[in-house]
């Protein structure tokens, strides 16, 4: 574990740069992880990561075709915003923990 | 008489059956259980039958012959639950009552959902081994296939046994190299995940294995659709990867009764608390197995664990008393890695597999996230232990519901 900041704001992140504590998030902070990532983002962007990070809360498992079938975007729309991996850039931007198998 | 229904006598609702029946009293419960099959599979068996470890007559037994006396069979398709009403129709137009629901469908597997795959090649050059009949002939394929390309390949998370595919592709390996013919064959293993591997101590403690089984892999790969004409599978971000032979595990889903009865997630899950089990649908409603939306692994012994939690909250259910009994997310897995040997991980909810001794601390004789001949027999042994004690609603010796941090090697950060 270690800290970064992030608009000023002091956050816990795993060695690959996602957030530890999702309630540590603000948009501002997922503003500063997407200049990183290099994605400028949009309110589609915004729409996507709203979503993402209310399924976090309800404790769903999340997958690139669950996104598709969301209502928000479709999978070809998902990667246009968030090309090269888009739910893992996608989760890291949401401060949302990385979509991991169980081993 | 007040009513309990039982929905899928697969591995859940049979040991939910035989729980319940002893927990109740017989004048005034009815326990009733609805499945549309008569043979219950040993599912955790289509793994091995492909490479002709197991006859297929190992993997099937009569649904009747584990539900207990004193509760009433009916083999027939639902249609769809009713919870307005507290019923459930079936195909045949009957209508049950009921005071409690037990969801047991589990899931299943949906190629349609995979643009071409399930064309003219299913079966021929494309096979999923997570049903009996995609298994048999998987092992038909094999007896006679000449070798080339084959790919092991997940279409998308949650699957469930998730660590399935890879030990189908440990397996390949050791089966073609018996059959002399390794050298005809390459392995690639194909995930829609950041690795075969995402837990961070898993990945450290296990990458070797690919390397040393020589089994390329292919990662970050969301299937968009299969090619079947010219052999290959190609994903949203524009890889493709080239087959003679695909084993697919297709997307992974709730029974289509949960979307006629109007609530099911995305993928035909019933939303339920991740402790309780009771469903976020109706409290009247409980869920079980491989048919909850919970993070927890989609595995027959994670249904075990869950089978006695949900039998005591029920109990209280009915006392209405508060639901006290919490389900950890508990699950233990076998993972067989070729050559007798095999794996073991122990974990839930927020504790990663790590090494270390099972089920007895600092004596095992089992050990966590090592290869070990003694994981392989247990794996073995597992088949037994299914339908002799799973089954019958027996506890496992030493194994309780909730993990144990004991005997386990964690590093704190
Ligand atoms: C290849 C493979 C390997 C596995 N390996 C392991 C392993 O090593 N260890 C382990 O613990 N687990 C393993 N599993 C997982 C394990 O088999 C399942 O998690 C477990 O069987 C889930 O139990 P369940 O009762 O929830 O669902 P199931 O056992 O699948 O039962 C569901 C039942 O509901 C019935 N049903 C569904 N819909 C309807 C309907 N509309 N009308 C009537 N009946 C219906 C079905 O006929 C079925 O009998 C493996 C699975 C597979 C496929």
């Amino acid at each position: 574990m270690t800290e970064k900041t992030f608009a000023g704001y002091c956050v816990k992140c795993n060695e690959l740069g996602y957030l530890m504590d999702t309630d540590e998030w603000n948009r501002e902070i997922g503003l500063e992880i997407a200049k990183e990532e290099e994605i400028a983002m949009t309110d589609k962007h915004w729409e996507v990561i709203d979503w993402l990070r209310d399924q976090c809360k309800q404790e769903v498992a999340l997958s690139v075709r669950k996104v598709g079938k969301s209502g928000v975007v479709d999978i070809k729309g998902f990667y246009q915003l968030f090309p090269k991996g888009p739910l893992k850039t996608a989760s890291k931007i949401a401060g949302i923990p990385k979509p991991v198998s169980c081993i | 008489m007040k009513q309990i229904l039982i929905l899928g006598a697969g591995t859940s609702g049979t040991m939910m059956s035989t729980h319940l029946r002893k927990a109740l009293r017989k004048d005034l419960w009815d326990i009733t259980i609805v499945d549309q099959e008569e043979t219950h599979y040993y599912q955790p068996g289509f793994l091995f039958l492909p490479f002709d470890t197991y006859k297929p007559s190992q993997l099937k037994r009569k649904v009747d012959e584990f539900i207990p006396k004193g509760v009433n069979l009916i083999r027939e398709k639902i249609n769809r639950v009713d919870k307005e009403n507290d019923k459930v129709l079936l195909q045949n137009d009957t209508e049950i009552p009921y005071d409690i629901l037990i969801i047991a469908t589990g899931c299943n597997i949906a190629p349609q959902e995979i643009e071409g795959m399930e064309g003219e090649q299913w079966y021929k050059s494309i096979f999923d081994f997570y049903t009996f009949e995609g298994s048999l002939n998987l092992r038909d394929k094999l007896r006679t296939w000449k070798g080339g390309k084959l790919v092991v390949h997940i279409s998308e998370m949650p699957i469930k046994c998730p660590v399935a595919p890879l030990e189908f592709a440990f397996l390949s390996d050791e089966f073609f190299t018996k059959k002399q013919m390794r050298e005809e064959v390459e392995i690639t293993y194909v995930t829609p995940m950041s690795g075969a591997f995402t837990k961070p101590v898993a990945t450290k403690e296990l990458n070797y294995l690919l390397e040393e089984k020589n089994i390329k892999i292919v990662s970050d790969f969301n299937i968009e659709k299969v090619d079947a004409e010219n052999n290959k599978i190609l994903d949203y971000g524009g890889q493709e990867v080239v087959y003679d032979l695909l084993v697919t595990v297709p997307t992974n889903v709730g029974d289509a009764m949960i979307e006629r009865s109007g609530f099911g997630d995305e993928l035909n899950y019933v939303p339920t608390d991740k402790e309780t089990l009771q469903s976020k649908v109706k409290d009247n409603i409980f869920v079980i197995g491989d048919a909850t939306n919970l993070p927890s692994s989609k595995a027959g012994s994670v249904a075990h664990f869950q089978s006695e939690i949900l039998t005591k909250n029920i109990l209280s259910f009915i006392d209405q008393k508060p639901l006290k009994e919490a389900f950890d997310g508990h699950s233990n897995c076998f993972i067989e890695t070729g050559f007798n040997k095999a794996l073991l991980i122990d974990f839930n909810y927020t504790q990663e597999p790590v090494k270390g001794t099972f089920p007895i601390p600092g004596i095992g004789p089992l050990r966590l996230l090592k290869e070990t001949r003694l994981n392989h027999w247990g794996k073995k042994a597992f088949r037994w232990i299914y339908w002799n004690i799973l089954l019958k609603g027996r506890p496992i010796p030493f194994v309780s519901n909730h993990m144990k941090l004991g005997g386990k090697i964690i590093n704190k950060q």
